[in-house]
């Protein structure tokens, strides 16, 4: 009865979502055309392309644990993190390095000194210089344990770092020092190729320390908190918004052209989806997973989907039986797996099917690739049969394995394709075990029941480190408890080594390592997936997924230009150097010397404007 | 009267105090802990954490730390939402969930007691039959259903009201308040009915009619008052419920209130958030609880909580 009354209503509904008013089927959301960008000779996109309100709306995941940047984890804080904040280093549009804070730096021939030499224009959102011993401060923070922060790792590699970390040194000893009010030098104990990279991620940002001492752990609260990127916080409703707008003492806010930045938290993947298509949002966090063929037929302009710098795979308990000590039956488990079933017919965003552990696409590392890769799966069908016979199973003496995900509808389905392959092609017999996300960690790392297991790791900074030290045999998350003495030197090594070729090859013989020693059982590299307005442009796909927002814009709609019934801006005025904007339509952040800066003065700033989304499906 | 209340209000410290031992204990016993995630923490950061939240002491300990801060009002720090206490987030959260639980309390009892009443007095005929139908299906289908339809067809496909967000606005509350309300109304629809018809077939009722009482007055002054009392009972812990939030109509349209707290803290170890919320309602169960009492003893006659003797 439920079931029929709601399939009743549902078809009553489709039936009106197929017919506009001129009884045409409208199966597509219209999305806004955008008119052709076209940039000046400084590369900024032409004034009088640019939307009126420059107010960017972005769907961003959960809730953000934090904006206090020393103690935040995970990717929805980290976005915003990234617009308030600017560490050393940040990054372009494409990705790539560029200097932030520090406008260039010096690395001394043994690559252990690092010296920054910070911008003098740099500015705390309410004016302070942005000094060395801000860095100084915030990094000795960031590594002191008190401040318990969970990333703190990531400046393991600066002297002394480690020993503070564990409560055997004082922060004050860490390797870093202010040489005078613009320059920073950090000493390492290794070198760290990566080490600008780890200088893009929020862990790494300066923390303002007046404020911080005036409001302890309140200073993250809006009014309290004072940053130097970007924006600055203007309110944050728990759950419903976090709310960020230009900090016009940016040392590049000239280049800022968004004006206001609003991020809503979404719990479900399908809401946010439904907000996109009504037009409130900009850009999306995520693609609801069970809508890809939709997306690509109805809504493709605004589907954007590029390989991200991650590796879903599946590990195996090496501690226990069955899988303890018999690499045979692990190859045999791998290679019976079809990915290209599973990216085509089960997770169908695109992703890429590997038998890697690094994801492909850094610039100066390409993974060992086994030789089974090249094979057929047909071929690597026959060999996993080969090989599950020779460990001692059959047909009539099947293997019973359990196969551990953390619940969800994607795990779920990747986990029943695969057992109907191992079914298939070898016979074994799988139990599925689907756990909540905490206690699937828990017993993942305990390493007591578990035998197959999906894990999955997104790198931190941009470097094959990110993913092989996982597998050392002391690290926290080597749940597969891979012991292996030699691989666990290669990384020692690594982690020692100054040639940067030299480096390489250490890395990709580690990997092979891994891989030969079967330890892993990897699927498909993962990509990115979200939607955006065609309207917002600036950005760029890039593997880290970073997409800093005061590199965006957004253009005008298409018919905008031509059609003079515009009633907010009409187009004959067009505005120039002298059209300052309204001075009851500023916002209550906007100080004096706005004026002075080229592009707030250039394009009217239409805040008081409602919250316009202006195109219904 | 007075005294059954302070009676009542003191009989619930000691069932609160149960609630709040009882939940203690339950959310400890779940595997994995506020801090564990993907990336594992150094050891040493594990240890100031714990520390920091003692989460190192005994539990019995930590659970007599608790009840002191109980005692002071203070729900202590989120463990997940690291820049609030539970205070702050419930002060954020109650009054956005109060406001849309009040709103959908008020609409289903507008639409349901009336529309009720109205199919009791056509029993048996067309109209009793399409409206019990139809609050068959309000009761049947599920929100997780009715809000996304309502969604597609209002926000997406019509394009009148908005897909979710949260503000004080009519427009952002329409459809949030109508889910929240459909299976009230239908509840609240059902039950008046029921006593309804009962009520009407009382002797009493049939000797208003004799005496010559104009039909109206009859339903009015003495048929619908006893008839609310199982609607009543019903509306106490469905109250509570109501203004503690919908996890499932806050998750599809994305408001702040605080019915995801119940499942979001528990998905996260955030020990003292989902205490915070378990008092919450707990205290609205209790206090709905003893309302319901007096409205009983207001409405019927027969009941009376003074000390005197009780009724015929």
């Amino acid at each position: 009865m439920k079931r029929m009354v709601g399939l009743l209503v549902l078809l009553t509904l489709a039936g009106c979502a197929e017919r506009d008013a001129d009884g045409e089927l409208v199966r597509v959301p219209r999305l806004p055309v955008p008119v052709a960008l076209e940039l000046d000779e400084g590369g900024r996109p032409l004034f009088e392309l640019l939307a009126e309100a420059q107010v960017l709306y972005r769907g961003n995941g959960e809730e953000p644990q934090t904006l206090d940047p020393h103690l935040a984890e995970g990717v929805p804080s980290a976005n915003i993190l990234r617009d308030l904040f600017e560490g050393l280093t940040t990054t372009d549009p494409d990705g790539r390095i560029v200097p932030g804070a520090a406008i260039h730096w010096d690395i001394s021939r043994d690559g252990l000194t690092y010296t920054f030499y910070l911008d003098p224009n740099g500015r705390w959102s309410n004016g302070d210089a942005v000094t060395a011993e801000d860095f100084v401060w915030s990094w000795r923070r960031l590594v002191d344990p008190q401040t318990a922060a969970g990333y703190s790792r990531m400046l393991a590699p600066v002297a002394n770092a480690s020993a503070i970390l564990a409560g055997d040194d004082d922060p004050a000893n860490l390797g870093v020092s202010a040489l005078n009010e613009t320059t920073f030098q950090v000493l390492l104990d290794d070198p760290t190729p990566y080490f600008l990279g780890l200088l893009t991620h929020p862990t790494t940002y300066p923390v303002h320390r007046p404020s911080y001492e005036a409001h302890g752990n309140a200073h993250v609260r809006p009014g309290n908190l004072v940053s130097n990127g970007a924006f600055v916080l203007a309110d944050w409703q728990v759950r419903a918004r976090v709310e960020l707008v230009r900090n016009l003492h940016y040392r590049d806010a000239a280049n800022v052209i968004i004006e206001r930045v609003v991020y809503f938290p979404f719990e479900d993947e399908n809401t946010e989806f439904n907000r996109f298509r009504a037009g409130d949002l900009h850009w999306t966090f995520q693609v609801p997973s069970g809508q890809f063929r939709w997306l690509t037929e109805n809504m493709e302009d605004a589907l954007m989907v590029a390989p991200w710098f991650g590796t879903y795979f599946f590990s195996f308990n090496l501690t226990r039986y069955p899988f303890q000590e018999n690499p045979d039956l692990r190859r045999a488990l791998n290679l019976a797996i079809d990915r290209d079933i599973i990216t085509e017919r089960v997770s169908r965003f695109g992703e890429i099917p590997t038998f890697n552990l690094v994801p492909a696409g850094l610039p100066d590392y390409q993974p060992p690739v086994p030789e089974y890769a090249e094979w057929t799966q047909a071929e690597r069908e026959a060999e996993a049969l080969r090989l599950y016979l020779a460990a001692g199973y059959s047909e009539s003496n099947p293997l019973t394995v359990e196969l551990r995900y953390n619940t969800s509808e994607n795990h779920r389905r990747i986990a029943v394709a695969m057992a109907a392959m191992w079914k298939q092609v070898l016979g074994v017999r799988t139990r599925m075990v689907n756990e909540e996300f905490r206690v699937f960690l828990q017993n993942r790392a305990q390493r007591r029941v578990t035998q197959v297991f999906r894990a999955g790791w997104i790198g931190d900074y941009q470097d094959a480190f990110s993913f092989l030290e996982l597998f050392h045999s002391a690290h926290g998350r080597n749940d597969a408890g891979y012991n292996n003495p030699s691989f666990d030197r290669l990384l020692e090594q690594i982690a020692a080594e100054r040639i940067p070729a030299r480096r390489r090859n250490l890395m990709v013989e580690a990997e092979r390592k891994l891989l030969a020693d079967q330890v892993i059982l990897p699927v498909f590299t993962y990509v990115s997936k979200r939607l955006v307005d065609p309207r917002l442009q600036g950005w760029q796909e890039n593997v880290m997924d970073q997409h800093l927002s005061r590199h965006m814009f957004l253009v005008r709609k298409k018919d905008e230009l031509s059609d003079s019934a515009d009633p907010v801006d009409p187009p004959d005025q067009t505005p120039t150097e002298s059209a300052t904007p309204e001075p009851e339509e500023q916002h209550g952040n906007q100080a004096p010397e706005a004026n002075g800066l080229s592009l707030s003065s250039a394009h009217p700033v239409s805040l008081s404007a409602p919250a316009d989304r202006g195109q219904p499906c | 009267m007075l005294n059954f209340s302070l009676k009542r209000l003191a009989s619930a410290i000691p069932t609160l105090f149960l609630l709040i031992t009882f939940a203690f204990f339950l959310i400890r016993i779940a595997p994995g802990g506020p801090f564990d995630s993907e990336r594992a923490l150094p050891p040493e950061i594990e240890a100031n954490l714990a520390a920091k939240y003692h989460l190192d002491e005994p539990l019995l300990f930590q659970y007599g730390r608790y009840i002191w801060q109980i005692v002071r009002l203070d729900f202590g720090p989120s463990f997940h939402y690291l820049d609030w206490s539970v205070n702050d987030l419930i002060i954020q959260g109650a009054p956005v969930s109060f406001t849309l639980g009040a709103l959908a309390l008020l609409l289903a009892l507008m639409i349901g007691i009336p529309v009720g009443a109205w199919a009791a007095l056509r029993q048996n005929r067309p109209a009793d039959y399409s409206v019990m139908s139809i609050a068959m299906i309000g009761i049947s289908v599920p929100n997780f259903v009715m809000a996304p339809l309502l969604i597609l067809l209002f926000a997406i496909i019509l394009g009148w009201l908005p897909a979710g967000g949260w503000e004080y606005t009519p427009s952002r509350m329409v459809l949030p308040v109508i889910t929240l309300a459909l299976p009230m109304i239908a509840y609240i629809a059902r039950i008046t009915r029921g006593s309804m018809i009962e009520v009407l077939h009382s002797s009493f009722i049939r000797t208003a009619r004799a005496k010559g009482m104009p039909e109206k007055k009859v339903l009015i002054s003495h048929a619908l008052k006893p008839a609310l009392l199982p609607v009543i009972s019903y509306l106490g812990p469905a109250a509570a419920a109501i203004l503690t939030g919908s996890v499932v109509v806050e998750r599809i349209f994305t408001i702040p209130g605080v019915g995801s707290y119940f499942v979001q803290g528990a998905l996260n170890r955030d020990y003292t958030l989902v205490m915070g919320v378990v008092i919450l309602y707990g205290i609205l169960i209790i206090l709905f609880n003893f309302v319901v009492d007096l409205l009983y003893a207001w409405l019927d006659p027969r009941i009376r909580y003074d000390d005197a003797e009780v009724g015929p």
